[in-house]
C-alpha cells in the first residue's frame, strides 16, 4: 500500500527493518523541510508570524496524539523516544513512589529500554525485579501474569508487542488485572502504536511510551502518555527554560503545569511537527487496515518459508508483522549480509532483547519486520534469495 | 589473490577454526569482544612466556569473517615474539585501513586484503585484532 509516498522505495530495495525504524513518507519530509525553510522559529515566546505557525503546529500535535491514542492532550509529553519516556517514568515517578522490596514484573523478551532502567532502580532503591514466565511460543499468558502477582507487586511493565517474537500482549485484560490489584501498568508501545489501534483509556494504562521514527516520523521525538493524576506526582528529569513559572535568588521556584514541566529547553520542534504529519498520515490509511495488511503478508511469508528446509522460524504464531528466523547453521549476521547483497534489508542480532536467549536458546536471529508499504513482491524476493542460500558463502565471502 | 582460493581459506578457517575452545588456566591473558559489537561475542585468551606468544585460544559466536580472522590470526601469531607480533598487527590494521603495508608479513591474513572496500565487514575482520591488541595492552600498555 502507498508505496509511491516513500522516496526511499524508488531505490531498488526491499525494506524489512521496520522494527528498527521506518521509512518516511513525502508528507512528513515536506513538513520538516517546510519548518526549516519557511517558518523556522522557537516555540512559546515568539510574537512574529513564523512563530505563530510553528506554535500552532507544535501545540496541535498534542491534540493529534491524544485523538490517535485516546487520552487527554494534557497527558501527552514529548520526549526523545521510547527509551527516554521509560526512563522518565522509572526515575521521575517510580523512584519516588516505590520502596525497597516492592516488586516490578517484567518479561525476558523485553527490550533493553524496559529492563536496564529497572535494574538501575533496583540498585538505587532496592526494588525487586521478577520475570513472568513465557509459554512454549515465548508469549505471555494472562495465567502467567496472575500467577506472578504477589501482595508486594507494585508495577507491571511490558511491551505491548515484543520486538523479536512480535507477540501481542492482551493489554486490556492485563490493564484490568492491574486496576483490580492496585498495580501501576506501564506499556512499551514502540512496536504496537505504529502498527495497530492502541487505546490508552480503554486499556487502563498508567504510562504508555512510543517513538516517532518507528511510525513514519522523524528520529529524536517520542511520546510519554501518563494518567494526569500520576503525571502531577511525577518529577521532571530535566530542569531549565520553558518549564518554570518563576525562580528567584532565594532559591524559590515554581514549575509549570503538566505536561509543559516535563519539556525543559527547546524541544525537538521539527521532529514534533513531523510526528504530527506522520500520525495524520497513518490515520488517513487506517490502523486496522495496516494491521490486517501486515498479517496477510506474514501468513504469506510463513507459508513460503516453511517450504524451505533450512529455515528455522521462531515465532510462527505471533499476531504481528515481525518474523524471527535463522538459516540453519549460518550465523545471523552472515545471513543479513547475504540478503544485503540482493538489496534486502533485515536486521541480525539479539535486537536489544538480550535475555530472550534464556527462553529461545539462541542469541542471535534474523528479523524481518514488515509495514504497510511492503508487498507480496518484497516477500517473493526474500523467499527466492533464501531458497538459494545453499551457496551463501560464495556470496558473503 | 584468486577469489576461489580466498573463499576456500576463509571457509576452512570458519568451519574448522584453529584453537577454538578455552582452557582453564590462570596464566593466560583474557578478553571478550562483547563491547566491540552487539552481535559477535568471542572470548580470547593468550599465553606469553619469556616475551613469546606460546598460545592463543578463542571461543564464542561470531560471523564467518570474524571467526576465520580469529583462526588465521592465531596461527600467524603463535610462536612470534611480542615485537614481531606487534609488527604483524600493525600491518594487518594498515591493510584493513587501505594504507601501505607489507603483505609478506601477513601470510594467510592476506585473504582480507579487499575487506577495506566493504565497510560493513571491516569491523568483523578487526575483531580478533582488537582482542589481541587489548590483551597486549594489558600486558604492557600497547595500543593505549
Amino acid at each position: 500500500m502507498n508505496r509511491e509516498d516513500f522516496p526511499m522505495l524508488s531505490q531498488d530495495i526491499v525494506y524489512f527493518d521496520n522494527g528498527a525504524t521506518t521509512l518516511k513518507p513525502r508528507c512528513v519530509i515536506d513538513s520538516v523541510v517546510k519548518y526549516m525553510s519557511e517558518h523556522t522559529s522557537n516555540i512559546h515566546r515568539g510574537d512574529y508570524n513564523a512563530a505563530v505557525i510553528t506554535n500552532k503546529l507544535y501545540d496541535d500535535t498534542r491534540n493529534v496524539v491524544a485523538k490517535f491514542i485516546n487520552c487527554n492532550p494534557k497527558e501527552v509529553i514529548f520526549t526523545s523516544g521510547t527509551t527516554m519516556s521509560i526512563n522518565q517514568v522509572v526515575f521521575g515517578f517510580m523512584k519516588k513512589h516505590l520502596k525497597k522490596g516492592d516488586e516490578v514484573l517484567l518479561t525476558r523478551s523485553e527490550h533493553a529500554s524496559n529492563v536496564v532502567p529497572w535494574i538501575k532502580l533496583s540498585e538505587d532503591i532496592g526494588i525487586v525485579i521478577k520475570y513472568m514466565d513465557l509459554n512454549e511460543s515465548y508469549e505471555l499468558t494472562l495465567d502467567s501474569v496472575k500467577k506472578s502477582i504477589t501482595d508486594r507487586t507494585k508495577v507491571i511493565s511490558i511491551a505491548h508487542v515484543t520486538n523479536v517474537i512480535g507477540d501481542v500482549r492482551d493489554i486490556k485484560s492485563i490493564g484490568k488485572i492491574c486496576r483490580d490489584n492496585n498495580i501501576y501498568f506501564c506499556v512499551d508501545g514502540a512496536q504496537s502504536v505504529p502498527h495497530m489501534k492502541v487505546d490508552f483509556k480503554d486499556s487502563n494504562i498508567d504510562f504508555l511510551s512510543f517513538s516517532g521514527h518507528k511510525m513514519c516520523g522523524p528520529t529524536g521525538v517520542g511520546v510519554l502518555i501518563g494518567k494526569i493524576n500520576l503525571l502531577e506526582k511525577m518529577d521532571p528529569l530535566c530542569y531549565g527554560g520553558g518549564m518554570n513559572n518563576f525562580f528567584e535568588a532565594d532559591n524559590s521556584y515554581e514549575l509549570k503545569d503538566v505536561p509543559i514541566k516535563f519539556e525543559a529547553g527547546t524541544p525537538p520542534i521539527a521532529e514534533v511537527i513531523g510526528l504530527r504529519e506522520a500520525i495524520l498520515y497513518l490515520e488517513s490509511i487506517g490502523m486496522e487496515k495496516i494491521h490486517e495488511h501486515e498479517m496477510k503478508l506474514k501468513k504469506y511469508l510463513i507459508s513460503k518459508l516453511e517450504k524451505i528446509d533450512n529455515i528455522i522460524i521462531y515465532n510462527k504464531n505471533s499476531n504481528s508483522g515481525i518474523l524471527a528466523f535463522n538459516i540453519d547453521g549460518v550465523f545471523a549476521q552472515d545471513s543479513s549480509i547475504y540478503l544485503n547483497h540482493y538489496n534486502i534489508y533485515v536486521r541480525a542480532g539479539n535486537h536489544c532483547a538480550k535475555m530472550l536467549k534464556d527462553e529461545i536458546g539462541i542469541k542471535n536471529t534474523v528479523r524481518c519486520s514488515m509495514y504497510f508499504y511492503n508487498n507480496y513482491d518484497d516477500i517473493d524476493k526474500l523467499v527466492d534469495v533464501l531458497s538459494n542460500s545453499k551457496d551463501i558463502f560464495k556470496v558473503v565471502i | 589473490m584468486d577469489s576461489d582460493l580466498r573463499r576456500e581459506i576463509i571457509l576452512d578457517n570458519y568451519q574448522e577454526p584453529t584453537n577454538r575452545g578455552l582452557v582453564d588456566d590462570n596464566t593466560y591473558l583474557k578478553t571478550n569482544t562483547n563491547s566491540e559489537s552487539c552481535i559477535d561475542n568471542l572470548d580470547f585468551m593468550m599465553k606469553i612466556d619469556n616475551g613469546v606468544i606460546n598460545d592463543i585460544r578463542f571461543d564464542g559466536e561470531a560471523c564467518a569473517i570474524s571467526t576465520s580472522a580469529a583462526s588465521i590470526m592465531i596461527k600467524t601469531l603463535i610462536g612470534k615474539d611480542i615485537e614481531s607480533a606487534k609488527n604483524i598487527l600493525n600491518n594487518y590494521k594498515n591493510m584493513l585501513d587501505d594504507e601501505d603495508y607489507d603483505s609478506d608479513l601477513l601470510g594467510e591474513l592476506n585473504v582480507y586484503d579487499e575487506i577495506s572496500k566493504q565497510p560493513n565487514r571491516k569491523n568483523c575482520a578487526l575483531l580478533p585484532y582488537k582482542a589481541v591488541v587489548k590483551m597486549l595492552g594489558e600486558l604492557e600498555g600497547y595500543g593505549k
